[in-house]
Order: structure tokens, then C-alpha cells, then sequence
């Protein structure tokens, strides 16, 4: 008996030791990417590039991706509730508009407070361009490397603009209603089509303030802040993109009020573009780089003939924001380091080496973008070389404000309401003003009416 | 959240005490302990958050202020309180979802089911009560997506077998959502009622009934004569407690998300998204505090009906 029970502990110990391998340090790196699924690129360029090459280069190192599926406002409240109990992912994707809200939660903390001051030596930083570099910065700190930037524009079904009698190739709107007349002529000729799409709701997150809300306000000479940095709760610019919105979506059925209402809208709004539904839609050079290409999920059949793109409009020639004619607006996405990780060294060492010029040259291999770094040549793609050659001269960035993704959120709601036709735009200005004011304090609103 | 009935202590306090008191004291200790942790700390912790503007991101992460009862006077502000996404709406909403698939939908459905299965054949008594209990005891999650999977638009089931049928098909998440999560909440939670009832039901002497048969009364009548009468006290113990089950529910979030534009956001959903969603804990606490005194006084209320009925 006594035997067995020995026989049986040697073999259970032996059983562990076989089980469990030696890696002194485990990673996890989170991101919203999905083999096959939800920015595949990034999955497929992590898990195929990066993590094999790292873990040659350290042995004693076994990294993990989580490939987390959900929506992106999903993975932020599952950041902010893990790091806020030092839990969580070591290395996560994150966007860059979020940090200065994490950093004033507590729930970040810069690079070098984190893995040591040889941060500061990493050779990358002067390889970043300075405007990618701010991205993920704070009051002079780094809570990241940012990836890239992108900018944003109205995306054509040219197919269909050409079979309302448009020409596809030289058409470029000057004013929204002329937008709005390209949306007309072609309800006219496929009256079950929704020819527009201007993100509006609430289940479609952030992705409804960057390419719904901001592009049609900066449209109208405004931003969401002041220059004083006072979040702006009353005006004519925010009533006049509303009723933009009720155009659209409530008077004359130019979009498909639906896919703004329903928790998956936003791929409803990504299928319709597919299926020849819509025609004009509003999205970031993403869409282009990871929501259409070929194999994926949405891709456009023979996309390089009958995907195009334009500029997105001023409401009129010269209202833009700055006096602009066109408008748009950049964010930006990278990866930062969970405060609370058990391996700060070997996260930045991860953080760090995917950003170094090898892995990121890996990455335009499978997904050509914009990015951060100058040293990385600029992708051989039309578009992008286009897109951005046009638009980041006129581009303008979210404000660097603690506040602004709740303040984002309440935007989100006053959308919904006026697409829903719930509220008059008046009515839906009126709750957001008192939403936001109930946030930030009536010290830091103005009201321009 | 009390649903257990606490007996009341005995007039006469006699001492049948197996071990002494300092040993009782011991054995009681890590369970207390694990109470006080779990339960008893949690809870004055979310009454004292209720009280400041604490938040999970922005600088009042960190540097939390006391704020008096400014979140409850916000939460009860006259100006905003009925609008849509805001507290007064959702708590009317609530009732009305209560009074709707509580009080109306599962109890009654419950007690047409309880007395429909007292004469059917065993073994459709049998099929019947698996099926409505598999309703209450599937997993939350598979059946809020196998709902959603029903009643979609487009490719839904119940709109096949409408169109089907000749019937046109409807939008029921968007265009009903309110009536959707009170079907939804009857079908789920009638098995309880059914059970309950069932088994006062069964509790009858079959002589009433048989007695009751001699002399002529029709199903209607033995049901209003006999039964009813009989299970008066089953009745209201079902009532209260399916009361603070349906306040206290979250499930139709996993259908509605408490959506479009907040007409499904129930007092639960509403706490979520207020606390978890725009991480507001300052104030999604406060919320927390009322649903607990509601519930509170819904449990006093059981209770004293449980007491009164001993005393009887």
C-alpha cells in the first residue's frame, strides 16, 4: 500500500513536470483581431510573424494571443474592469483617443514608469513620426507605440453611382447636398436600396462619433471641443449635422435606419455596401485595408472596378472646419503594457520588437496601412498612397481630453435618438447638453447659440 | 437578495446546545467571516460609494469626492426623471414588466397550466412539465441567442412560420421590444409558477374534488370553489417571489441590450450601463442602494405574510 501510494506520487510529480514546460515567463497579448474574422491582418500578423519570432530570439519567453472577438467598446470595459483590479493582458491593442481617461483613472502608466527608464533608449522613438507619436502620448509621456494612423472618407459603389447616370470616376460631392442628391438619384432607380451610410447609434460605439458624427460637424466649421478645450453643447453646427441625420435616415429613408439600431450594425452596414445596398458609405481607409479585401467576410466582388472613393464634403464650399472645402479626421490605434504585469521587461521587450522595422515590414506584407514609423516604406497600394497623399493635410484629431469618451457616448445617444426619430434634433441637443454638462461641469461647456 | 423564509425564533428559548457556547462560537467564526466579506462589506461599501462621484476612468478614478446624496438628487431630478435613459423611465418601465409578465404572464399562465395538468393523462402531464421546466432551467445565455435566432427579420424562425401561414412578417426586436422581453419573461419563469402550484394543487384532499364531482360542479367551478380558496397563501408566496425575481432580472439584455433608444432598459440593465458601461460608479451605486431598499420592502413584505401565517 504503502508502495502504490509512493508509485502513485512519483507519477503524478513525473506527470506535472512533463505537463508544464519550463518557460520562465508567460505573455498575453489582447487584441480585437480574429484569424479570419474581425481584423484577421493583425491576428495573422501576431500570431504568424511576431510571436514566432520573438520566442527564437527569447526562449525562455512563451507568448499567447487572445484573439478577443467582440465589439470595441466591449474590449474597452473589459481593459478598464481588468486593470483596475490588476488583471488582464500583459501587451494589449489599444486606441489611442482612450488613454488620456485610462491614464487619469489610474489604469495606466507611462513606459518607462512601468518597465524601466531604457524605454527611453529604444531606437524606435525617433523612427516615429511626430504626429504619430502623439498618439499614444499624454502630457509628454508614452502609454504606447502606436501602429498607424488612418483618415477618413466616403467609400463609392461606382457600379451603382454609374447606373444613376453619375459619373463614377470624376465625381466628387462639394456640399452634402450634393452628397444627398447622388443618394437621391439612386433611390430613385433602386427604391429598396438605402444609398448612404453615416454611422449614427449606440451599438456601433466610437465608430459612430469618428466616422458618423465628427465627419458631418467638422463639416459645418465646428469641432466637439472649443479652442478653449470646452466641450460645445449647444449649436448650430451640432443641430445642422442632426438634421443631417434625420435626412438620411428619418425623412427620406436614405439609409437603413435599422443597421444603426441593431446591436450588429455596424457588419449589417458592411454587408449592405457588399451586396449593392449602399453606395456611399463613411468608414476609414479600415475599411478598405481589412473589412474588403478578398476572402474576407465583406469583401466587394472585383472590388479594384467598382470600389472608389471621394472626399468627404464641407456642408458648403469653404465651412469647413479651418475654412476647409473637405474634411476629415484621423485617430490612431497601437499597443500598451498592463500596469499591473508580472513581466514588465519582457512586455516591452514584445511591445518594442513588433515595432521594429522587420516585424512591421511583416506587417505591410499582409496588410498595407499608414504607418507610424518613417522608416517603413510607404505600402505599394494606390489607395492608400492616394487617400493619404489627399487627406492627412486636411486632417484634424479628437481632443486630448479625459472626458471625451464619455462625452463620446452621450454623442452616440444623441444620434440614436434623432435616427430612431425618437427626438426632434432640437430635443436630442437639449438631452445631450444636459448629459454632458451633468459629466464635465458646466465650467467646462459653452454653448454658441 | 432574501428569498429564504427565516423562522421565527421559539417563544420558550430552551438550550439543546450540543456543544458550549465558545465552540458554537469557533465553528460559527469562518462562516462569518466569509459573510461579512462577501455580503455585509460589499454591501455598506456600495452605500458609501453612493455618496461620491467615484468613477472607473477620469480623474475621479483616483480622487474620488464625497458628494453628499447628489447622486440620488440627480437620479430624481424632476427636469430629466420620466425621459427616455434615464431612472424614472426605467423604473416605470420595470413596473410595467412586472405587472405585465410577472404578475400577469407567468403566475397566471402558471396556474391555467398547474390546473390544466391535474386531469390530463400522466404521461401529458409528464411532457408538459419537461418542457416548461427545460424553459426555466436552460442556461440564460443559450436561450437568450436562440430567442434572438427566433425572432430575427430576416432569417427568423417564428417570421418563416409567419410568412408561412400567409401572415407578414414582422420586426419584433425593433418595432416591439417591449412586448418581446414580457413574452419572452413569461415563457421563461412559468415553470415555477406551474410547480408551485401544482403541488398546493396536489395538496387538496381528492375528496373535495370527488365530492364536489357527486354533485354536479363543472371543472370552472371546482376551480373557483375548491382550488382557488385552497391555495390563496401558495398564490401570494408565488406572487412576491416572482415580483423580485422579474424586478431584479437581466436576462432580456441578452435579446435587446436594453435597447433600441432605452425602451427595454429595465432598472438592472439600466444599473449596468450606468455603473459598467459608463463606468459611473459613484452613481450606478446609488441605484444600487434604491433597488436594494425596493427589494428590501418586498422581502419585509413576504416575510411578515410568512409570520403571519404561523401565528395562524
Amino acid at each position: 500500500m504503502k508502495n502504490r501510494m509512493r508509485a502513485l506520487a512519483l507519477g503524478l510529480i513525473g506527470a506535472t513536470s512533463v505537463a508544464i514546460p519550463a518557460f520562465a515567463v508567460d505573455l498575453n497579448v489582447t487584441c480585437r483581431c480574429v484569424i479570419g474574422g474581425v481584423n484577421s491582418g493583425t491576428a495573422q500578423w501576431i500570431q504568424e510573424s511576431v510571436i514566432p519570432a520573438f520566442e527564437a530570439a527569447h526562449p525562455d519567453v512563451k507568448v499567447t494571443l487572445n484573439q478577443f472577438g467582440g465589439e470595441d467598446a466591449q474590449l474597452t470595459q473589459q481593459l478598464a474592469l481588468d486593470f483596475s483590479t490588476g488583471a488582464g493582458p500583459d501587451v494589449s491593442a489599444f486606441d489611442g483617443f482612450l488613454i488620456p481617461s485610462f491614464v487619469e483613472g489610474g489604469l495606466l502608466k507611462s513606459l518607462d514608469e512601468v518597465a524601466g527608464p531604457e524605454v527611453n533608449d529604444w531606437s524606435g522613438w525617433a523612427a516615429l513620426s511626430e504626429g504619430s507619436r502623439s498618439l499614444m502620448e499624454y502630457q509628454g509621456k508614452f502609454y504606447g507605440i502606436p501602429l498607424g494612423t488612418d483618415v477618413r472618407m466616403i467609400h463609392t459603389r461606382k457600379d451603382i453611382l454609374a447606373e444613376a447616370g453619375i459619373d463614377a470616376d470624376n465625381w466628387q460631392p462639394k456640399s452634402w447636398e450634393e452628397v444627398l442628391d447622388a443618394a437621391r438619384a439612386i433611390k430613385k432607380i433602386k427604391p429598396d436600396s438605402f444609398p448612404i451610410q453615416l454611422n449614427a447609434g449606440v451599438a456601433m460605439g466610437e465608430a459612430t462619433t469618428m466616422q458618423g458624427y465628427w465627419l458631418a460637424l467638422l463639416g459645418t466649421g465646428e469641432k466637439v471641443t472649443d479652442d478653449n478645450g470646452k466641450f460645445v453643447v449647444s449649436s448650430q453646427g451640432i443641430l445642422d449635422t442632426l438634421n443631417l441625420y434625420k435626412t438620411i435616415y428619418v425623412d427620406e429613408a436614405l439609409g437603413d435606419q435599422r443597421a444603426q439600431l441593431l446591436a450588429d450594425g455596424r457588419n449589417r452596414s458592411f454587408a449592405n455596401f457588399r451586396d449593392g445596398v449602399t453606395a456611399l458609405l463613411f468608414e476609414g481607409d479600415y475599411f478598405y485595408r481589412s473589412v474588403t479585401p478578398e476572402g474576407s467576410e465583406f469583401a466587394v466582388p472585383n472590388r479594384d472596378e467598382v470600389m472608389g472613393w471621394v472626399k468627404v464634403p464641407a456642408q458648403e464650399p469653404g465651412k469647413g472646419i479651418r475654412g476647409q472645402d473637405f474634411v476629415t479626421i484621423s485617430g490612431g490605434t497601437g499597443f500598451v503594457i498592463n500596469p499591473a504585469t508580472d513581466a514588465p521587461k519582457e512586455a516591452w521587450a514584445f511591445l518594442s520588437f513588433m515595432n521594429e522595422p522587420e516585424m512591421q515590414n511583416a506587417f505591410q506584407a499582409i496588410q498595407p496601412r499608414i504607418t507610424a514609423r518613417k522608416d517603413i516604406e510607404i505600402p505599394n497600394s494606390p489607395f492608400l498612397t492616394a487617400t493619404s497623399q489627399a487627406l492627412l493635410p486636411l486632417t484634424t484629431a479628437r481632443p486630448n481630453n479625459p472626458n471625451y469618451n464619455a462625452v463620446s457616448s452621450e454623442i452616440q445617444r444623441m444620434t440614436e435618438a434623432v435616427v430612431s426619430g425618437e427626438l426632434s434634433p432640437e430635443e436630442a441637443m437639449a438631452q445631450y447638453k444636459a448629459a454632458v454638462t451633468a459629466l464635465v461641469g458646466a465650467e467646462n461647456t459653452v454653448s454658441l447659440l | 437578495m432574501t428569498t429564504e423564509p427565516v423562522p421565527s425564533p421559539p417563544k420558550k428559548v430552551r438550550n439543546f446546545a450540543l456543544l458550549s457556547n465558545r465552540a458554537g462560537a469557533a465553528f460559527l467564526t469562518p462562516a462569518g467571516l466569509l459573510v461579512s466579506v462577501f455580503v455585509i462589506v460589499p454591501f455598506f461599501w456600495v452605500i458609501f460609494v453612493s455618496f461620491t462621484n467615484r468613477t472607473l476612468l477620469g480623474r475621479t478614478a483616483l480622487n474620488p469626492e464625497f458628494v453628499g446624496l447628489a447622486n440620488y438628487f440627480s437620479l430624481f431630478d424632476p427636469a430629466t426623471f420620466f425621459q427616455r435613459g434615464q431612472f424614472g423611465f426605467s423604473l416605470i418601465l420595470t413596473t410595467q414588466f412586472v405587472l405585465a409578465s410577472a404578475l400577469l404572464g407567468q403566475a397566471l399562465l402558471g396556474l391555467l397550466l398547474a390546473w390544466l395538468i391535474q386531469t390530463v393523462p400522466p404521461w401529458v402531464k409528464r411532457i408538459t412539465e419537461t418542457f416548461v421546466i427545460a424553459a426555466w432551467i436552460l442556461p440564460e445565455v443559450v436561450i437568450g441567442f436562440a430567442w434572438f435566432a427566433f425572432l430575427d427579420r430576416d432569417q427568423g424562425t417564428l417570421n418563416m412560420l409567419l410568412e408561412g401561414f400567409g401572415l407578414p412578417p414582422g420586426d419584433f426586436l425593433l418595432q416591439q421590444p417591449f412586448w418581446v422581453i414580457v413574452v419572452f419573461n413569461t415563457w421563461r419563469g412559468a415553470a415555477f409558477s406551474m410547480m408551485l402550484f401544482n403541488s398546493a394543487f396536489s395538496s387538496i384532499p381528492p375528496s373535495y374534488f370527488q365530492a364536489a364531482d357527486v354533485a354536479g360542479a363543472s371543472s370552472w367551478q371546482k376551480f373557483r370553489d375548491i382550488g382557488l380558496p385552497l391555495i390563496r397563501g401558495h398564490i401570494v408566496t408565488d406572487l412576491i417571489l416572482i415580483t423580485m425575481w422579474t424586478f431584479n432580472t437581466f436576462t432580456p439584455f441578452l435579446l435587446t441590450n436594453g435597447g433600441p433608444s432605452y425602451r427595454t432598459e429595465l432598472v438592472s440593465i439600466y444599473n449596468y450601463r450606468v455603473a459598467f458601461q459608463d463606468f459611473q460608479f459613484g452613481k450606478g451605486a446609488a441605484v444600487g442602494v434604491i433597488m436594494m431598499l425596493i427589494n428590501l420592502a418586498f422581502a419585509l413584505v413576504y416575510l411578515s405574510i410568512g409570520r403571519k401565517k404561523k401565528v395562524r
